[in-house]
């Protein structure tokens, strides 16, 4: 047997409270690292709810905090907030992510701008506030998606951001490689989570059609590649983007 | 911690007596599966004897058998033979390939056709002979390298038997995805085993200024993607090329 172990390291993910980050939470906390669940406070508190439960499941060695990706202070506070508990930060995981799909017709500039401000803008803060934490040997993994590469109807806002995400990881691994921190990116295809949900069914059905699999994926399937990009396994990997969708684009 | 089991499996990797092949096969032996370590017949029995060295260290979980991988016949037996002493197979990594560097207006049509037909029939012909004998839930996982995607001075036909072979994975993903099977390559940059030792010191200089991680990989970092993609945490990813090479700056 080969062992994965991240005893004794923090990792923390944004948008953590549900959906692949909720999983992603789970599983390198299974793997033995100390987790921050973080979450943008809605007005409802729902993902407050969530993001406490996670971490309350995962026991003493995570904690919720509070942040909008999009706030720099809220970001700085949060990290340094996570350094004080546990010492280091040694992942970052960005999975923060909302979408607004509309056709470039119909889309208003509040919808364009709110997607890029999350899904781009909020990643290169995070990368930017976390850097002066993160120990060496660290890893960040960036969450993009198909979206980012394939250019779907109606995600003139979600694939731009996304495709910017996945060219920040090139620039960022070779700004970083200096202190041996490994800078990737993950593209999942259809997984049904929240946001998977919100596609149409119809688009679903055809979207099954040329997934070799024949199947979504499951946000387990994702975490676990996250942590394998997290593990000595992947040390000599680093600008580089994982497709994991069945088998659907290369 | 989170553990890679790959106990009661059988993998088979051909070109295994040494380099990348060789740790590829104490890997995935380390992770639990039986190994098969395939070997061309070499004249001076070079090749036998070291694939015989490794079969002593692993035990009796492991096994030499000799095969050509332009040879189908060749091919069709070892993999029945494999099945034969272990009960199944389960996982084939198609490692074997040689080089023959000249620009294109001094290659021999010798050296084009000796290189395509081992590091691309050769491949071709292991996963023909693969397919209808892997079982469900198998993975395959093709060697190709940075050459794939370079194009660099001499290598014209390495570097379209890589491509080939890389396309060629696609293929085989899509249409062994119905059994469950995952198809991939990994693209190895420079690792300090193989070919790559050979390097000038001058022109190995040069070439670190094109890695982000500024240093050639290990064989074993190699091999442990390998062995990531023929686990249960690789589960949602095929018909992909990964590339395994400290960052290759294009």
């Amino acid at each position: 047997m080969i062992q994965i172990d991240l005893s004794g390291k923090t990792a923390v993910v944004t948008g953590g409270g549900q959906g692949i980050g909720a999983a992603i939470c789970q599983m390198l906390s299974k793997a033995g690292a100390n987790i921050v669940v973080n979450y943008f406070g809605d007005s409802a508190g729902i993902n407050q709810a969530r993001a406490e439960e996670t971490a309350k499941d995962l026991g003493d060695k995570a904690v919720a905090i509070e942040a909008d990706v999009r706030n720099v202070e809220q970001v700085r506070r949060m990290l340094q907030v996570a350094a004080n508990r546990f010492g280091t930060i040694d992942i970052l995981i960005n999975n923060a992510g909302i979408i607004r799909d509309r056709s470039v017709k119909k889309m208003s500039y509040e919808d364009w701008q709110i997607v890029l401000d999350t899904n781009l803008t909020g990643v290169f803060n995070l990368c930017k506030e976390a850097t002066e934490l993160l120990a060496d040997d660290g890893r960040i993994v960036n969450v993009a998606s198909i979206a980012g590469a394939v250019g779907f109807f109606g995600q003139s806002n979600y694939a731009s951001a996304k495709a910017g995400v996945i060219c920040l990881t090139k620039v960022l691994s070779k700004e970083l490689s200096r202190r041996r921190i490994t800078v990737n990116a993950i593209a999942p295809g259809l997984v049904l989570t929240e946001m998977g949900k919100g596609i149409p069914e119809e688009a679903r059905a055809e979207m099954l059609k040329v997934i070799p699999l024949g199947r979504c994926g499951e946000t387990e399937e994702i975490a676990k590649v996250v942590l394998f990009l997290c593990s000595d396994l992947a040390s000599y990997m680093t600008g580089q983007l994982i497709h994991i969708n069945g088998g659907w684009v290369g | 911690m989170v553990t890679i089991d790959l106990s009661g499996k059988t993998a088979l990797v051909t070109g295994a007596g040494q380099g990348i092949g060789k740790v590829i096969c104490q890997m995935l032996n380390g992770a639990g599966a039986n190994v098969v370590v395939n070997y061309l017949n070499d004249s001076e029995g070079v090749n036998c004897k070291l694939a015989e060295d490794l079969v002593a260290e692993l035990g009796d979980t492991a096994m030499a058998i000799a095969a050509d991988v332009r040879d189908s016949e060749q091919v069709a037996i070892m993999l029945d033979k494999t099945i034969e002493r272990f009960g199944a197979l389960d996982i084939v990594i198609n490692n074997a390939a040689i080089l023959s560097h000249r620009t294109i207006s001094k290659m021999s049509d010798e050296a084009w056709s000796l290189v395509i037909d081992t590091n691309l029939t050769g491949v071709f012909n292991v996963c023909k002979q693969a397919s209808t004998r892997v079982a469900e839930g198998g993975h395959i996982v093709n060697l190709s390298s940075i050459s794939g995607s370079l194009g660099l001075w001499g290598t014209s036909n390495y570097a379209a038997a890589k491509a080939g072979v890389e396309g060629l994975t696609r293929v085989v993903g899509n249409e062994l995805a119905r059994r469950r099977i995952t198809v991939n390559a990994v693209a190895s940059g420079v690792t300090s085993a193989g070919a790559a030792a050979a390097i000038p010191e001058e022109a190995k200089n040069e070439m670190l200024k094109s890695i982000t991680l500024g240093r050639v990989g290990q064989a074993k970092e190699i091999a442990a993607v390998v062995l990531f993609l023929c686990s249960d945490l690789a589960s949602y990813i095929t018909c992909q090329v990964i590339h395994v090479d400290g960052g290759w700056i294009k």
